[in-house]
């Protein structure tokens, strides 16, 4: 037997693919094209008003204000500029609880978050402040009579995720807006994985702050930014970086302007072909999903598949470990919940979180489709991980035992 | 994470992937690890009754590469052997041979234990124990 044979290449599919989108996304080239200017002649600080240089890169900025701004139904004006989504998170989560100290202390968020609001979080726990992790449903919804419950008078603020970065669960953005704003409650939504992807508006949403990044929108590393609501309600964020002033002493620093200007290009491209593009990412994996289900049993889907980002598929492939089958299909990049691929050696939360025990948790494979995948390239993952995921049931003993009409869970395992 | 070559190796051509008749006298079948862990090795033998070598081994295991690379080598090392000498052979020793990072170090631990559990049953099966506890007592 061998794990790894060779599986056809169809005609223009080019090894390694990249379908790890939800990681990072390569930059399109026009975003590149846009920039490109601010990284050598035009070189000015956005800051500095006596002379062109500066002038000419704060129009560049202002002009990649007004794309985000577009793109999510905000204004110019309400659009901070961060180094990327975890910072935008700290900023929102610490600068509302330090800003609304006096309103109350509770904040309430919910258990598949990304890491970086839920350490956020567990930091302002050892600040005084009271936080509620809400657990979702077995598709990775959050109950919104939870949501209603978790509530009281100290509530101050609930950050919810737009979608899921592992299993691409959108949660019901616009009926959280809501009930947050008939409580007078602030609601924050890190919205990583959904703006560019998604239609999303922070007036019909009643959002009041969102967390962006460019890097997941083919846009470049190291640039996000923050939308702040100025009207109904006016946020008030405390700074959490001190120093000149800018971004109307909301965060201090020189501005990026290169990857601003990425961002902004990113931002208007998305919005340009959000719609053919969300079209075209549902079909293509929709396309993997139906190839490996009519080949492979015992595989499940991962999430609930009717809220769910265009590109993304979180599959369990059940009685075959994560990093064994990452490790025969080393010419795809795509990630896995197994432990054995994480720092932690400790499966996947967000998995954990639907109620999926470690077994499965282990065997999941998220598959992360983005603008540059083909369809050629879906049948080549298809064939794969298909002939792969074979092989290596024939070496599992679970495959065989189960085969066999043997019940797994009736088996005293010598946990190790 | 990188592998080494001998693991890929391992990994991607297994020795002696299969099943032995669990219910014959002269196999052993060593079953160990847990779905929930990550992973889970069965690791076979048939003995010989006369010389008590050990013509033949098989293994599955539902793991990490570094697993199944572990139990494919364990196979090879132990055949050949009589389950007394094939009792010596040390996880350390299959670190060694595989180059195993520290966070993969269990992987060769469990191979170890499955080799125990294999002539473990093995010895169970064939009355083997007490002799063995017998002779060291002289
Ligand atoms: C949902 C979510 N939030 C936040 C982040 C962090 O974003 P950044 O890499 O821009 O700091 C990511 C990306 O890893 C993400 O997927």
């Amino acid at each position: 037997m061998k794990i790894q044979s060779n599986v056809a290449v169809p005609a223009g599919v080019q090894l390694p693919i990249y379908m790890d989108n939800h990681a990072t996304s390569p930059l399109d080239p026009r975003v590149l094209e846009a920039m490109l200017p601010y990284l050598t002649n035009k070189f000015g600080n956005a800051a500095s008003r006596n002379h062109s240089f500066g002038w000419e890169a704060e129009q560049a900025v202002e002009t990649a204000r007004e794309q985000i701004a577009r793109l999510i139904g905000a204004t110019a004006k309400e659009i901070i500029f961060t180094s990327g989504a975890t910072e935008s998170n700290n900023l929102a989560l610490k600068g509302i609880a330090e800003m609304y100290r006096e309103r109350g202390n509770h904040i309430i968020t919910q258990v598949t978050e990304h890491k970086a609001i839920l350490d956020t979080c567990k930091r302002l726990e050892k600040q005084g402040y009271r936080v509620t992790y809400l657990p979702v449903k077995a598709d990775g919804l959050i109950d919104i009579d939870d949501l209603k419950r978790a509530m009281d008078d100290k509530t101050i603020l609930v950050s919810i995720m737009y979608a899921n970065n592992e299993i691409g669960v959108i949660q019901p953005i616009a009926e959280i807006g809501k009930l947050c704003h008939e409580k007078g409650v602030l609601f924050h939504t890190d919205a990583v994985q959904a703006v560019g992807k998604i239609p999303v508006n922070v007036i019909a949403d009643n959002i009041d702050v969102l967390s962006l990044s460019g890097h997941k929108i083919y846009g470049p590393k190291g640039v996000g930014a923050l939308y702040v609501r100025r009207r109904n309600p006016r946020v008030q964020i405390a700074a959490q970086i001190d120093g000149g002033g800018h971004e109307r002493g909301m965060r201090s620093g020189t501005l990026n302007v290169p990857g601003i200007v990425g961002l902004g290009k990113a931002c208007e491209i998305a919005q340009e072909e959000m719609t053919s593009e969300a079209a075209r990412l549902t079909g293509l994996r929709d396309r993997l999903k139906a190839k490996l289900e009519a080949e492979l049993d015992y595989i499940h889907v991962n999430g609930n598949m009717e809220h769910h980002l265009p590109g993304n598929l979180n599959m369990s492939f059940v009685y075959v470990e994560g990093e064994s089958l990452l490790m025969g299909i080393n010419d795809i990049a795509v990630s896995s919940g197994s432990a054995c691929t994480s720092a932690t050696l400790e499966p996947s939360y967000v998995l954990k979180a639907l109620g999926l025990g470690d077994d499965v948790a282990h065997s999941s494979i998220r598959f992360g489709l983005g603008r540059f995948n083909t369809e050629a390239e879906v049948d080549y993952v298809a064939a794969k991980v298909i002939d792969v995921v074979k092989k290596l049931r024939e070496l599992s003993p679970l495959y065989e035992m189960v085969k066999e009409g043997i019940d797994l869970t009736k088996i005293e395992w010598a946990a190790h | 994470m990188a592998y080494s070559e001998k693991v890929i190796d391992h990994y991607n051509n297994p020795r002696n992937v299969g099943q032995l008749d669990k219910a014959a006298s002269e196999v052993g079948t060593g079953l160990v690890g847990a779905p929930e862990c990550g992973d889970v090795m069965r690791l076979q033998i048939r003995v010989n009754p006369e010389t008590q070598i050990i013509e033949e081994a098989k293994f599955k295991t539902f793991g990490c590469g570094s697993a199944i690379a572990s139990s494919s080598l364990a196979t090879e090392w132990v055949k050949g052997k009589t389950v007394e000498e094939a009792l010596e052979i040390k996880n350390t020793e299959i670190v060694k041979e595989l180059a195993l990072p520290p966070v993969k170090i269990h992987c060769s631990v469990l191979a170890e234990d499955a080799i125990r559990a294999a002539i473990g049953d093995w010895k169970k099966k064939n009355g083997v124990a007490e002799a063995a506890e017998a002779a060291a007592a002289h």
